[in-house]
């Protein structure tokens, strides 16, 4: 299973798209590799530097419909090529939701109240993410300021992070 | 409690439900083309699983970039090529018989109601013109597809999108589509299906069906889905003739599909297109939409007429009419992709392509090219595009360049003109 904690980027913005994530001009690459410096290459976002922000990053804040627009499973990729395999919204585009679990990783919804709060309350702070899956509960840490905040996954989707993505699922069970 | 078309569809296919509304159902077919499908491919080979669930329901195109542009894009094509050989994929389309997917797996006839499709490509949804469930996945499903022929959905949800009233000349399917999404925004259909109906969609065309279909994704749809009837019927009749004594049979076996009187859904958008005019995009978003006649003025370099969207014969035929006699403005750059090799041929037929080519445009082989900003007419930093295609995001067809989607009426009109312009000052339409 993979690692849900870190560092958290805050991208505080809606409809983050996958042309944004991953250009298209990189979809000519064939191994994940290859997508590793590119990641967010084309997100104009206030505050938001590329080359200084990913790196240290481990997990994803941000709004609304993250990861509308392509298919392109290359958008996962270039998260976990970056050793950031969580990501934590308002709420998801459909294929990039799918596309997150069934690559063993995660992209959790929490309520607009909250992450209005989580926004306020650690962005543009050196934030930790810690992950319990077990018990369904992420801690926030900034400085000495830390919040826990409960979460819910589907029996499905814990399932398929649990057996690595929905390849090995799918083998099992098909 | 009655059903939607797509919960008929995941009834009849239904194989597990593992957990919560989770349903697997079994695929009629899985479309591959050369950008998602090379990735799954040699990662099944990785895991020593190189093998497909069924030769005949795979159905692969080497269309995004073809002729290959580099040695990567090259690459990319050789291992769909070699796979295809390697596992029996007898209906697989290369250079000479390819064009892009979802205008070339509809015309081979492999698309039929009720069907179950999935495929590494958003755009996916526009089978659903057929009454098919059709959704665009990513390379993980995908893999699963070709090795299992299984795919995993929530339970479908749909909404309705009841269009009525009555077009009035020189307005299509695509300024509908763009005021729909306008209305719903790039989130309003979420996790849904949407099916839409009225009488508008009734007298509408496979082909602007499918232009409908086409854009759901832009508003967060799994699949667009319009009930199968005798124009769906009439459309796939060369290739179901031997299944069926009479089209009014084909159609009988069809309304199965069809949503019950009592189907539930999650929301109902009734859209009445008697006083639509011709619609475009203004931002990066394709929920940023406005009357043509509000932007008219604005300057473009290129304008590009193709693609899933509109590059069909209806689409040339239309951005024709507009063009004939005409000739392009000398500081506009115009170019056209037949979506396949068989509308290609008979735009020549029909005298389009002499059209075109008088008006100035450059006419490319069938191929996705310039949509996704990969070859064929990519813009430079600062470059404006009017296009028929569905994506504005931001670079799509190029670094630092600006989309407009538009109808191939207003276009063509645009490219007469060198700014954005309705297309009824030429047709006296609209
Ligand atoms: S024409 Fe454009 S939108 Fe359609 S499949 Fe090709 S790249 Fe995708």
């Amino acid at each position: 299973m993979k690692s849900f904690n870190g560092k958290v980027l805050f991208l505080d913005r809606s409809d983050i798209n996958t042309d944004e994530i991953i250009p298209a001009r990189y979809l000519t690459e064939i191994t994940k590799e290859a997508l590793t410096p590119y990641l967010l290459e084309d997100l104009e976002l206030a505050g938001f530097d590329a080359k200084r922000d990913i790196a240290p990053a481990g997990a994803v804040m941000t709004r609304a419909n993250f990861g509308c627009g392509s298919s392109r499973e290359h958008a996962p990729w270039a998260f976990e090529m970056n050793a950031m395999n969580i990501v934590i919204g308002e709420s998801f585009a459909r294929i990039f939701k799918q596309n997150m679990f069934n690559c063993g990783m995660m992209a959790v919804e929490l309520a607009p109240a909250v992450i209005d709060d989580l926004m306020a309350r650690f962005s543009g702070r050196e934030t930790e993410l810690s992950t319990d899956l077990a018990t369904g509960v992420f801690r926030f840490t900034a400085g000495d300021e830390s919040l826990e905040v409960p979460f819910e996954i589907s029996e499905f989707d814990r399932a398929l992070v649990e057996a690595g993505g929905w390849v090995g699922y799918a083998d099992t069970h098909y | 409690m009655g059903k939607t078309i797509a919960e008929k569809i995941f009834e009849s296919h239904l194989v597990d439900n593992p957990s919560g509304d989770i349903q697997v159902i079994r695929l009629d077919s899985v479309f591959c083309h050369e950008i998602t499908t090379p990735v799954a491919i040699t990662d099944l080979q990785a895991r020593g699983m190189d093998r497909v669930f069924d030769p005949s329901k795979i159905k692969a195109v080497i269309d995004h970039v073809t002729p290959a542009k580099d040695s990567k894009t090259a690459m990319q094509g050789k291992i769909v090529r070699e796979w295809a050989l390697r596992h029996g994929i007898i209906d697989f389309f290369d250079i000479g018989d390819n064009g892009v997917c979802h205008a070339l797996f509809p015309e081979k006839g492999f698309v039929r109601p009720g069907y179950t499709i999935i495929m590494g490509d958003s755009h996916t949804c526009t089978h659903g013109a057929f009454g098919a469930f059709a959704a665009g996945v990513g390379t993980t499903d995908l893999e699963v597809g070709i090795l299992k022929g299984v795919c995993a959905f929530h339970a479908p949800q749909t909404m309705k999108v009841v269009i009525t009233g009555e077009l009035v000349p020189g307005v299509y399917a695509k300024d509908v589509i763009l005021d729909v999404i306008g209305r719903l925004g790039v989130n309003g259909a979420t996790n849904r299906v949407i099916e839409f109906t009225g009488p508008v969609v009734d007298a509408m065309s496979m082909e602007s069906r499918m232009t409908l279909c086409n854009m759901a994704i832009e508003a967060g749809g799994t699949c667009g889905i319009c009930a199968p009837d005798m124009t769906t019927v009439d459309y796939l009749w060369p290739f179901i003739q031997d299944e069926f004594k009479t089209k009014e049979a084909a159609l009988e076996a069809y309304s199965t599909f069809a949503a019950d009187v009592d189907a539930e859904y999650t929301d109902e958008l009734v859209v009445d297109v008697a006083g639509l005019v011709p619609m475009a995009t203004f931002g990066y978003k394709p929920d940023q939409v406005k009357p043509v006649a509000e932007l008219s003025g604005e300057r473009v370099d290129q304008v590009y007429i193709g693609s899933c969207t509109n590059g069909r014969i209806e689409d040339l035929r239309v951005a024709a009419a507009v063009l004939e006699g005409k000739h392009v403005h000398p500081s506009v750059r115009g170019v056209l992709s037949p979506a396949t090799p068989t509308i290609y041929k008979m735009a020549l037929k029909e005298g389009l392509i002499e059209i075109f080519m008088d008006a100035g445009f450059c006419v490319t082989n069938p191929t996705c090219g310039a949509c996704l900003g990969m070859s064929n007419g990519v813009l430079a930093e600062g470059e404006v595009c009017a296009s028929t295609t569905n994506r504005n995001f931001n670079g799509r067809m190029g670094k630092g360049g600006m989309v407009h989607l538009m109808s191939p009426a207003s276009a063509a009109a645009t490219a007469l003109t060198g700014v954005i312009t309705n297309s009824h000052i030429f047709t006296g339409e609209a």
